[in-house]
């Protein structure tokens, strides 16, 4: 599930708004709870409640007495646990290092572009968004299948596989689906980090010319510093985004007829958890483990960049 | 120098383009060949159109047309949740930005966490939930879940906020209009950009979301495209030998697969360009410069 995705693309018109809601608050501001109320019982039912419902479950047993950490320590120590934890921790390593060097890479090299063909470029690069859920993965499946992919030449000569299970060996696989994640979102990214560049006031680049800085110094000396609240945003986001991992794995677990494992990932143990043995404490202790992950990130997101403000 | 320079930044931009586009350019012709040809002709060659309704008839009379259940369910599921979401969200957008309440901060910043957090981290607290509710298997299990769409309410909150004259609001109300009539009148036409951009958000994340359906749905006649496309997916041979007298049996192949892939992105294509005008507006163009 992505729908973060969509969350990224339209962030920078966050800024400014805090700050003229202040304004707006100052005057005789209108009572305007009845027009919040039919939202509410929606973020109280799928936002709130759940969190606090699987933390429930997380600290009791089967028959709903108090179950301390449990419930952690034995999801914690089943055999399954560890490995799943550093598939994920590997696979959001490499897909973040792809993103802080591409996507600001990319941005960077199209913001000193033509303005028509930066457009286009972008557009290109955004496309295979649409694709997100199991949909991108089907397309990688494909393009990993020596046979019939476009990218043969470099299947056998950069991955040295010359057949479909040779593609998708355990080894290979963080690296795959953090190709994948990068396929699908980094367009996105792309389009945000572009938008922040366009918010540098033209009079610092042309003065940093003055001074006879080239591009590549402009660009890294004076763009970079100028982005990174957007940089760390898209770090600690995909942070969180990247430890939940599910659909990729579990797609590869079924087009590999089970030489991938059902839970390679920790989102699908604690999904095993839940179907296979029907041990809901268990899956709610290693939902509770991701939701604590996502729930920091938010939280830092949010008191740190300063770049969404809810204050009055 | 410098126009090396130049030339090596256009060949990695190339470079780049090549990879993002190629996958969708090979998806879009790989449905007008047969399974045999995508192995022996040339990767990116057109094969024949009728060779694309072949493959429409075979993934058609898989499971007595259950392909077009999925998109149907898609499609009830995506417009059904987006509705609610239009109802719920862009009036509270309005609330929190223009007016103020007891509980309006703690409101905006659950908003915002539950917004930053990724959505996968709460589809099994939602699925336990929903287990206890005893609605699983329930089509209600998909669409109110996706009723939740904290990004629309921020979104509609930035948008009240920054891009509606305030004064205006006030002229209304001195004219004796009441807060719902300013809203009507005045509020939700200057409020189209925005509503225009929660559909688009609001319709492609539920349209590609494949983790919440996935658990939350049993009968694979419920399941939205997303799911479906992993169930065709177990049944063909193109990537698991061992499934092969199947793969006979059902006529899915490697052609029949990347149809219904390419089939199901059709509808957020469509979307992407019913709303291009807002999004281009609201993100690309006014979004970040203030």
């Amino acid at each position: 599930m992505r729908s973060s995705e969509s969350d990224e693309v339209s962030a920078p018109a966050a800024t400014a708004a805090g700050a003229r809601a202040v304004q707006v608050r100052g005057r005789r501001a209108p009572r305007t709870f009845p027009f919040v109320l039919p939202y509410l019982p929606f973020l109280f039912l799928f936002g709130i409640f759940p969190m606090i419902y699987a933390a429930t479950l997380a600290f009791t047993n089967d028959t709903g007495a108090w179950a301390g950490f449990g419930n952690f320590e034995r999801t914690f120590t089943d055999y399954r646990f560890v490995p799943a934890l550093l598939h994920i921790l590997l696979y959001t390593g490499v897909w973040l290092s792809l993103l802080l060097v591409l996507v600001v890479g990319l941005a960077l090299l199209l913001h000193g572009r033509a303005n028509r063909v930066s457009t286009t470029y972008r557009f290109l690069f955004y496309l295979p968004g649409a694709l997100a859920g199991a949909a991108s993965v089907l397309v990688w499946l494909f393009m990993l299948d020596p046979s019939v992919s476009p990218g043969s030449f470099l299947l056998r000569n950069v991955l040295g596989s010359h057949l479909f299970v040779e593609s998708i060996a355990p080894g290979k696989l963080p690296f795959i689906f953090a190709m994948i994640a990068f396929w699908t979102g980094a367009g996105g990214w792309i389009v945000v980090m572009y938008g922040a560049l366009n918010t540098i006031p033209h009079d610092l680049e042309e003065a940093a010319r003055i001074d006879g800085a080239g591009p590549v110094t402009i660009a890294l000396r004076l763009k970079l510093p100028l982005i990174r609240k957007w940089v760390a945003y898209m770090a600690i986001l995909s942070f969180a985004t990247g430890t939940q991992l599910f659909v990729e794995p579990q797609l590869v677990n079924q087009a590999s007829l089970g030489l991938v494992p059902d839970t390679w990932s920790s989102n699908q143990l604690a999904y095993q958890m839940a179907f296979r043995y029907g041990d809901f404490n268990a899956a709610a202790a290693i939902a509770v483990d991701l939701l604590a992950i996502g729930l920091f990130a938010a939280v830092l997101v949010v008191t740190r960049t300063g770049l969404f403000r809810a204050e009055d | 120098m410098r126009h090396t320079a130049r030339g090596f930044r256009s060949l990695i931009l190339a470079a780049f383009a090549l990879f993002f586009v190629a996958p969708l350019l090979w998806l879009i012709v790989a449905p007008t060949k047969s399974d045999e040809e995508l192995v022996t002709r040339g990767t990116f060659a057109f094969g024949s159109l009728h060779q694309v309704g072949e493959a429409w008839a075979h993934l058609d009379a898989f499971s007595d047309h259950i392909y077009r259940a999925w998109i149907a369910n898609s499609l009830l599921y995506a417009l059904s949740a987006t509705a609610i979401v239009l109802a719920t969200a862009i009036p509270a957008g309005y609330g929190l930005a223009l007016g103020n309440f007891p509980g309006r901060r703690i409101v905006l910043t659950l908003t915002l966490v539950v917004m930053i957090m990724p959505a996968a981290a709460l589809v099994l607290p939602i699925f336990l939930e929903l287990n206890a509710a005893h609605l699983i298997g329930s089509r209600l299990s998909v669409i109110l879940p996706f009723s939740f769409f904290p990004f629309g309410v921020y979104l509609a909150y930035i948008y009240y906020a920054t891009a509606i004259p305030h004064d205006l609001l006030d002229a209304a109300r001195v004219d004796g209009c009441g807060e719902w009539a300013t809203f009507r009148h005045i509020g939700l036409p200057l409020g189209k950009p925005v509503v225009a951009l929660v559909f688009f958000f609001s319709f492609v994340a539920d349209w590609n979301n494949f983790f919440l359906p996935y658990a939350v749905l049993g009968d694979s006649k419920q399941y939205p495209i997303q799911v479906g496309l992993s169930n065709l997916l177990s049944s063909t041979p193109s990537f698991n030998p061992a499934v092969g007298g199947g793969g006979q049996q059902v006529n899915i192949f490697r052609p029949e697969l990347a149809l219904a892939t390419l089939l199901a992105v059709v509808p957020v294509a469509i979307v992407f360009m019913l709303s291009q005008r807002a999004l281009v507006r609201g993100l690309i163009g006014g979004g970040v410069k203030e």
